[in-house]
């Protein structure tokens, strides 16, 4: 697993469609939001707003590549040798979707630096040793959630497309950006189940201090195990239906 | 005779080709429902922010939605040829450029503004905006000139996917441009100067202002500077557009560089 991670890492790197989109995605949101923030009533929220955009670009491209990752390997002819080959499936799939969102560093990167240089917001972080577990343990929710995404739609042609339609709904399930306390109060409870909610509550709270994140950090780690055992089911019930039928290579 | 063949017949077989061989759900997954999630975000973002009211939001995404079939789908029919290997078939045919682009932009025009009113009904329904029925032509007309527009917009990215790659990479930057400086979800008088002022030619933003007073009960009449407005920034891509279309063909053609780009 940690070989095929730092393969795909490697390869996923150097996709000039990722990078940009992992670079673009939160300088737009993070400029959206400062505009907003700063012409309404609450301009205290900035700082979150560009950790928030830097996790919105990171499920940007895991939701569309890691649903699509089955289909590309497809239709290079490789999912059947994948298959068949002595190491459990979920094993091969699972580094290469937490190597996509792992590329989403570069998107931290970006929409720190940018609002930093830019528009002078600075980070003040106020628990290094809880942000710098927060951001990886972040990173392997959104590609473990990325790998159940992929399972589930195992079946699906048209994978990426399925993929992304989950883009907005996330980001605004997950309170990335605005608080989930303006949402409908039905929401709260449905975030609880997805990691990004608490992978971004655990960066925001060790930054800006308001509360320990160790919490939030392993909540965030018990939901990204059961992603991972959920997605290795999933996986392991449609390829047995897909063997079966013989539509391995057809769906 | 044959132009028109080939503006009504090979734009629409165009068109249904792009949704991946005639499969009609992914009109929906990919068109219809993140142009509704969309809203919802942007409205709850305006509401966190204590910037404008739903209506503004609304109006906004929903009037941007005819962006992305425009953007993506005129990129698409010169990628989805190359990737299919019939660019250079297409190249070589002696069929009149201006109708086989023309013949493929207007059914993107048209599915442009066909999302775009999706996106305002159930926009509208699900955040209780409320529009006055007496406006519902005059609106119907400025999202199917802004389908226009944006699709002069999306002729210009096709043409540029003749000599770059990567041309689903900027559609999205260009959508993601529109998104921030069209007014679609922030006002143009939150933002600084210089951008506000790129904002007047680029497709959307008078689309957009003309929807919101529409919608705020002002007239056909008091709109049709904007519309007219809109028009012309979408005639203006269209043809710039199709100079590029002809441009770097003709630098394909003599780059070899067609397929490779």
């Amino acid at each position: 697993m940690a070989k095929g991670w730092a393969i795909h890492f490697k390869q996923e790197s150097r996709n000039p469609f990722f990078l940009w989109i992992l670079i673009c995605t939160p300088i737009i949101y993070a400029t959206i939001a400062y505009f907003l923030f700063r012409g309404g009533k609450d301009g205290q929220t900035l700082a979150a707003a560009a950790i928030g955009s830097a996790m919105m670009g990171i499920w940007s491209l895991t939701t569309t590549a890691s649903a699509a990752a089955l289909a590309q390997r497809r239709r290079a002819g490789l999912l059947e040798l994948l298959v068949a080959a002595p190491v459990p499936f979920w094993a091969v799939l699972a580094p290469i979707t937490i190597a996509i969102s792992a590329v989403g560093v570069y998107s931290i990167g970006a929409s720190l630096l940018y609002t930093r240089l830019l528009f002078g917001v600075a980070l003040p972080i106020e628990d290094w040793p809880a942000f710098v577990a927060a951001v990886p343990a972040s990173i392997l929710a959104i590609g473990m959630l990325g790998f159940l995404l992929g399972a589930a739609f195992v079946r699906f042609r048209a994978a990426w497309a399925v993929g992304n339609l989950f883009e907005f709904p996330v980001w605004t399930i997950c309170g990335l950006l605005i608080p989930i306390a303006v949402l409908p109060a039905w929401i709260e409870p449905v975030s609880w189940v997805f990691a990004p909610t608490w992978g971004m509550n655990a960066m925001r709270d060790a930054a800006l201090g308001e509360q320990s994140a160790w919490d939030d950090i392993a909540v965030c780690l018990g939901l990204t195990v059961a992603y991972c055992v959920a997605g290795a089911l999933l996986l392991r019930f449609f390829l047995r239906s897909a063997l079966r039928r013989g539509t391995l290579a057809l769906t | 005779m044959r132009r028109l063949r080939i503006f009504a017949i090979g734009g629409w077989l165009s068109y249904r080709a792009m949704f991946g061989w005639l499969n009609p759900y992914l009109f929906v997954i990919i068109l219809l429902v993140p142009s509704v999630t969309q809203i919802l975000f942007f409205a709850y973002l305006g509401r966190a922010a204590g910037v404008e009211d739903d209506t503004f939001y609304v109006v906004g995404n929903a009037v941007v939605a005819a962006a992305v079939p425009g953007l993506f789908g005129m990129a698409d029919t010169i990628t989805d040829e190359r990737y299919t290997h019939t660019l250079s078939l297409l190249v070589v045919s002696p069929a009149s450029r201006v109708a086989l682009f023309l013949g493929r932009a207007a059914p993107v025009a048209v599915n442009g503004a066909v999302v775009a009113a999706f996106a305002f009904v159930v926009g509208s329904l699900l955040l209780d905006v409320s529009v006055p029925m007496s406006a519902l032509p005059a609106l119907g007309l400025t999202i199917l000139v802004t389908g226009f527009s944006c699709t002069g917009l999306g002729l210009v990215n096709a043409a540029l996917g003749l000599r770059w790659r990567e041309s689903a990479l900027l559609s999205n930057m260009l959508l993601y441009f529109l998104l921030l400086a069209a007014g679609v979800n922030v006002p143009l008088d939150l933002l600084p100067g210089w951008l506000s002022t790129i904002a007047q030619v680029l497709p959307v933003t008078h689309g957009v202002e003309a929807a919101r007073d529409l919608v705020a009960g002002a007239s056909l009449v008091d709109v049709a500077p904007l519309l007219g407005a809109e028009l012309l920034v979408g005639t203006v891509y269209a043809t710039v557009g199709l100079f590029f279309v002809r441009l770097f063909e003709f630098e394909g053609r003599r780059g070899a560089s067609l397929e490779l780009a």
